[in-house]
Formats: C-alpha cells, structure tokens, sequence
C-alpha cells in the first residue's frame, strides 16, 4: 500500500484511454490559446456532446505542439488510422474536424499539416517527448508513458554514485547558457561535507525572447520534478526549489499541482517508493529581475532579499543556501536527466557532437515563416535550423544574422550559416549556446539598433552592485543611442569598443561580463552599418558647420 | 477594486483610510483587506525568507505597494523596515502606485522588438494620451511593458487586462483597448 505501483496506475490509464474510440489532441499551449484555440477546444466539445460520444471520443488540450505560427493544432488519432494533424483551427474549422473527421470518420482536406513537414521531421525529441502528446495536468498521463520509472529504479536498484556515474558519462551540459558539465556539479555536491544540502531548479528564465523552460514547466512538470528528484538522490539533497518567474503563473499552477499529485503518490515527500529516501520540493517566485538567473542572485532572492551576486567561489556546492551546499541546474538539463536513466548514458551520447551530447531546445522566433518550439540534435547547422524547420525567412527577404543567448549573445551572420550549432563552435564566433532564444533578423533590421536594444535591456536589469557594469552599461547605452541617432563619431565606435572590453573584464558577474556581447558581435560582423551612421555625423563634426550650411545653400 | 478605482481621482494618497470607511460600515472597523493579508502571512508561517511571496501578496490585495502596508509587513516578519523596502524597491514587478482600471502591456522582448513592438506603444501613447510607464491622469488606463510574456511565436504581443493580443497590429491594440472600455480622454483628447 505505501509504495506507488507505477505499473498498476500505468495500466489503468492504458484501459482507460484504450476504452476510446478517437482522440481528439487540442493544443492548449499559451501561443494556441490567444489565437483561438479555446473556441476550437470548445467546437469539438460541443460536437462530441450532443451527438453523445462522451465515452467513445477523448479531448484533450495538451502541452505545446511546436509550431506556433499556425495554431491553434489540433490532432486527431482514430484507433486503426493514421493520425491527422490540422493547423489554423479556429471555432468553425474545429467544428468541420469534429463533425466530418471524429463523428464521421472522414478526414477533412484542407488545413492538414504533414507531419513529413521538415519543422517536424528534422527534430529529435528528448525533452518535449510528451509535448502535444499528453495531459499535463495529470500524473498518470506522465506514468503511462514512462515516468517515474528512472526515478523507481535509481532508488530501489542503483547506488547514488552509480546516477552520478551515469550523469557523467552522458556527457549532459547545463542548458541554461554555460554548459558546465552537469555530472561535475553533482559529484561536487555528492562529496560535499553536511546534511542539509539543496537542489535547485533554475525556471528563471530571463533572456526577452525565449520559453523553452517556461513550456517544459506548463507542459511537462513532472519531467521537472523528476529530474530533479534524481538529482537529489545521487546527491544526497534532501530539499529541492523550483525557481520560477512571477510572469509564468500557468508554470506555478501546474508545478504546485503536479507536486500535490506526486506527493500523493508517493513518488516525492517522505520514504519515497518505500525506501528512507525522502524529498520535497517547494516553488519559489520571482518578481521580475533578469539577475536572478545568476546562481548567487538566485540564491539570494530564494531566501527573501534583494537579488544581488556575491563573488564565486565559494561556489554554491560549497555554500549555497543557509550557507549549506547546492545545486542549481537549468530546467531543461534537469528534464533530460530521467531520459538519460531510462535510455542510458550511451544513447544519450549518442544524439550531438564530441563535445555537445544530445539535443538543445530552441525557442524559434523572428523573421522566419514557421516560429515556435523546436527540439533539435546539437550539431545541427544553422541554416538547417532557419531554411529547413523554419522555412526560411518569412516573405522570401534575405537572411541577415540570427540572434542567440539574448543579452548575453551575439548575432551570426549569413556568412556563418552552415556553423555546427554546438557550444565550442557558437563561442568561436562571438557567441553563445545560450539557453536557447534563436531569433532570425532579415534585412530590414538594424544591427545597431538591435546593439542599443540589449544594451538597454542589460542597463535596465544591472543590479547595481559593482561599478563597472551599473556605469558601464548606462555609459555603453548613452553612446548607442548617441551613435543610432546619427550623431555619433567614429571615436565614439573606439570608445565604445574600449568600454565594452572594460565592462566585460570588470563586472561581477555573468549579466556585466557578457553584457558587451551583442554590441562587440555586431561591431564585428556588421561594422559598415556603424560606420555609415557615423560617417553622415563625422564629417561636419570634425570639420564644423560650413560643409552643411553650404549643402543646406545649395539645395 | 472598486475602491481602489476612486482613490486615485480623489486626489489625496491615502487609499487606506478611505478604503477603511468604506469598509466600516459593519461595527468592526476592519478592513477586510487586512484579513486577506493575515491570512497569507499564516501561510508562510511568518517566515522572514517568504518576503517576496509576502510581498506578491500585499501587491495582489492592495494593488500595489503601500508604505502602510510594507511597514506591517516589517513588523509581522520580524524584518528592518529598511530591508523590506530595499527588496521591494529591487524587483520589477512590484509598484508603488495604484494602477490605472485597466492595464495594456506591450511585451518588448527581442522577437516582439523586431517586430515593431515601438510602433504599438507609440500608438496607443498617441491615440490615448498615456506615456509609456504611467497611468493616465484620469485613471483609466495605465501603459506598461512587459520583458517577454513567452510568446514570441506570436510576436509582437501586448497585453489588455491580461488578455493576450498575438500578432497585434496597432489597429487591432486600440480595437482591443476599446472593446475593454477605454476610449481617449474625456476632455483635451488629440487635436
């Protein structure tokens, strides 16, 4: 009785959900829900309601299917067929689907999607595995496919050295955006001294263009939990957080919901499957500082004050919260660890490059024709990503740079489309893996508009603790802006330059020394374009007034 | 809500002593506010680590930050005052001053910035009289940004009273921000 068994629920659910006729997925994700996807839901409840199929039809609004731009999706799966896949399904289309294709089992033509679609046939799916797929409000969805297992079998069969192990020789690096070796970190923490050690799970997501971390949390929370589970027992934690931003309140319902449901099941709180491992994990909220995902702002902000960073080391394995030794690790990394266990390290290592194992989640966004969520192998190149699974860019426009790691990356220019997407290769051109904003520019942006954006963004979010990241920035912005608007000179590009190599080699932390990034990488790759801005203000400048009265004159 | 929606044309800053008013009608000259604060202090336990969860709380009730309330919280928590405003003072989210009935927040995170998230609060400052950060004098409305609401497969997004607007175009904006109630200024509107 004490101990969950996943395999009767499993069961249970597989009766349950076999007992259906057809299935009918509706996208429930936030980017399907603002472009009618409620309505749709709602058309095919209806049709399924009064022609009285509650018991032959299931509905269900599942986490996020991927491709954004055309929601809302919806899915429809009839025992024995092959499945359909409808996009741009509003009220009245829902209403065809639901009347012709699940009532009278004839597929609608128009508005299907193949699922040969390159934006889902180039992807491999570790993480978002159930995305679109499942309910994510409820557990035994998560069990029926698999969870829990690792988490069973590493408490029940595997030593905690032998998770770490294992963790190790996948070769898993932090998704957040420094790809630290996820396996180093847990043995630190393993090793460490004390009884009264946490995990946590970094759903900070702060980077102002992407949602990788923010779906898996809505639409897979248990994967979190269990990851973060397993983390904790290989390292002997026995408190765990989960970190999120106040502006995902759907992330903080389903968390807490998926707490409560794991904590009745046994599989998180006390004697976890019967054994004295125990474990419990607690939400804790943002309120809005971009700081706060650097691992001592975090922690900071975990224990109710301002989110300012201390110097490292001590690193957070040696003292952490309370001063006791911790773990933060990005959600994402933590999503893959069940995976990893169930599959193996092998497989795992599998999937990617060398040196960058397995997949990378990106948030797809910009100029492209199809945006949305994408799971891809690392390796993949860049121009895979944007001419394949994006489509290109959207209106047939050239390709200009795509921007990753948000304020803390740079841009890659056309010329570098065929660059591996992997982290050694992103930093040798300026930029970085990040923790997976992807966003493509075509020629009608302006790179150093795009400079001053960052920059003010990072200016805006400086804690203000150390000088040459609260001055610095504020500076770097002024001479932005100064440049933008014109009346700039080609000594401000000097000095921004020079002051930009000074904020990077001076700041305290992460969002200081990496908040030069954008403008250094565009001042790179598009340097012509700061150039032809200056070079209008330059000239009258340097050699006063005259030269413009006598254009002024003339015309 | 509602009386919130007052105080601030009555001109005077002091929400609590009208809201107080209102609320005393009934002999206990308690503010039923208070009693929703109290109870979220019992569920943290009073602990001085919850004071952003506190602080949330204090925000959802009240609307915003009021030093009236803040010093409550210094005293329920055990905390210097000095250390409750510094935390609060820290964090984006939290306001110090009522917001306006209705809210419209245009995300201006990198996907919505490349799409033109300018051209959408430039609109709505012009069409409606409200800069960018502020409520309008009348209370109506208030313009906010927002650092990526995570929807940037729908860039650019805005915001009215919560409800998303994808692919906003400054037409659809103002449409939305009409359909929510708020129309240009009663008197002295665009000339």
């Amino acid at each position: 009785m004490s101990t969950p068994d996943l395999f009767d629920i499993a069961q249970k659910e597989a009766e349950a959900q076999g007992a259906f006729i057809s299935t009918v997925l509706c996208c429930g994700s936030t980017a399907c829900l603002t472009s009618g996807g409620q309505a749709a839901r709602d058309a095919v409840d209806e049709v399924v309601a009064s022609n009285g199929l509650e018991r032959d039809v299931r509905v269900v609004s599942t986490g996020c299917m991927g491709l954004c731009s055309r929601g809302p999706l919806v899915k429809v799966r009839r025992r024995g067929e092959d499945e359909v896949l409808y996009a741009d399904v509003d009220g009245a289309a829902a209403r065809e689907i639901a009347e012709r294709h699940v009532v009278g089992g004839e597929a609608v033509e128009h508005g299907q999607l193949s699922l040969d679609h390159p934006f889902f046939a180039r992807q491999v799916r570790v993480v978002l595995e159930h995305l679109g797929e499942h309910d994510p409000n409820r557990i035994e969805d998560y069990i029926l496919r698999g969870g829990y297992k690792a988490l069973e079998r590493a408490v029940l069969e595997m030593t905690p050295e032998a998770v770490v192990d294992e963790v190790l020789k996948s070769g898993l690096r932090g998704r957040g955006g420094g790809g630290y070796p996820a396996g180093n970190k847990w043995s630190l923490l393993a090793k460490a001294p004390g009884d009264d050690k946490s995990v946590i799970a970094n759903g900070d997501e702060g980077d102002p263009g992407a949602y990788m971390d923010r779906t898996v949390m809505e639409d897979d929370p248990h994967r979190v939990l269990e990851g973060l589970a397993l983390c904790a027992y290989a390292t002997g934690a026995t408190r765990g957080f989960i970190y999120v931003r106040a502006e995902y309140p759907v992330a903080v319902r389903r968390l807490e919901q998926a707490i409560r449901q794991a904590k009745r099941n046994k599989v998180l709180g006390k004697s976890i499957f019967g054994t004295d491992f125990a474990f419990d994990v607690e939400i804790r909220i943002g309120a809005g500082a971009f700081v706060c995902g650097e691992e001592t702002a975090l922690m900071a902000s975990i224990m109710g004050g301002r989110g300012t960073p201390v110097l490292r080391p001590p690193y957070p394995t040696e003292r952490g919260l309370w001063g006791n030794p911790s773990l933060i690790q990005n959600v994402e990394t933590l999503a893959n660890v069940p995976t990893i266990l169930n599959r193996g390290a092998e497989w795992f290592a599998s999937i990617g490059t060398e040196r960058s194992r397995g997949t990378k989640v990106f948030a797809l966004a910009g100029k492209l024709e199809n945006t949305g969520l994408i799971e891809v192998p690392m390796g993949i190149t860049l121009r895979e990503i944007v001419e394949d699974i994006g489509g290109g860019v959207a209106g047939g426009r050239p390709f200009k740079a795509a921007q990753t790691g948000g304020p803390s990356g740079g841009c890659i220019p056309a010329k570098h489309l065929d660059t591996s997407m992997d982290y050694e290769s992103l930093q040798a051109l300026g930029s970085i893996m990040g923790s997976g904003g992807l966003i493509v520019m075509d020629d009608e942006v302006k790179m150093p508009e795009v400079a001053r954006f960052f920059m003010q963004f990072c200016m805006d979010e400086s804690c203000g603790k150390c000088l040459p990241c609260r001055a610095g920035t504020h500076e770097l912005h002024e001479l932005l802006k100064k440049v933008c608007a014109g009346e700039g000179t080609l000594l401000d590009l000097d000095r921004l330059e020079t002051l930009c190599e000074v904020v990077r080699d001076n700041s305290l932390c992460g969002l200081g020394q990496t908040a030069p990034n954008p403008v250094l990488s565009t001042l790179h790759y598009f340097r012509e374009e700061y150039e032809a801005l200056v070079a209008g203000a330059a000239v009258p400048q340097a050699s006063a007034q005259p030269g413009v009265n006598a254009q002024d004159g003339s015309a | 809500m509602a009386d919130q929606r007052t105080t601030p044309t009555a001109g005077a800053e002091r929400p609590t002593p009208a809201a107080k008013a209102a609320a005393a009608g009934n002999g206990s000259a308690e503010d039923p506010r208070e009693k929703m604060l109290t109870t979220q202090l019992k569920k943290v336990r009073y602990r001085a680590d919850a004071l952003i969860e506190v602080l949330h709380a204090v925000q959802d009730i009240y609307g915003f930050l009021d030093p009236v309330q803040l010093l409550r919280v210094a005293t329920e928590l055990q905390l210097p005052p000095s250390r409750v405003l510094g935390v609060a003072t820290f964090y984006h989210l939290f306001t110090f001053e009522p917001k306006g009935e209705h809210t419209c927040t245009v995300c201006t995170g990198t996907a919505c910035f490349v799409k033109g998230a300018d051209e959408l609060i430039a609109a709505v400052e012009r069409e409606l009289g409200v800069p960018e950060g502020q409520t309008r004098e009348d209370g109506v409305l208030s313009l906010l940004q927002a650092r990526c609401v995570g929807a940037c497969g729908l860039a650019p997004v805005a915001l009215v009273d919560g409800v998303v607007v994808g692919k906003a175009t400054s037409d659809m904006l103002l449409t939305a921000l009409d359909k929510a109630g708020v129309g240009p200024m009663a008197d002295g509107g665009a000339s």
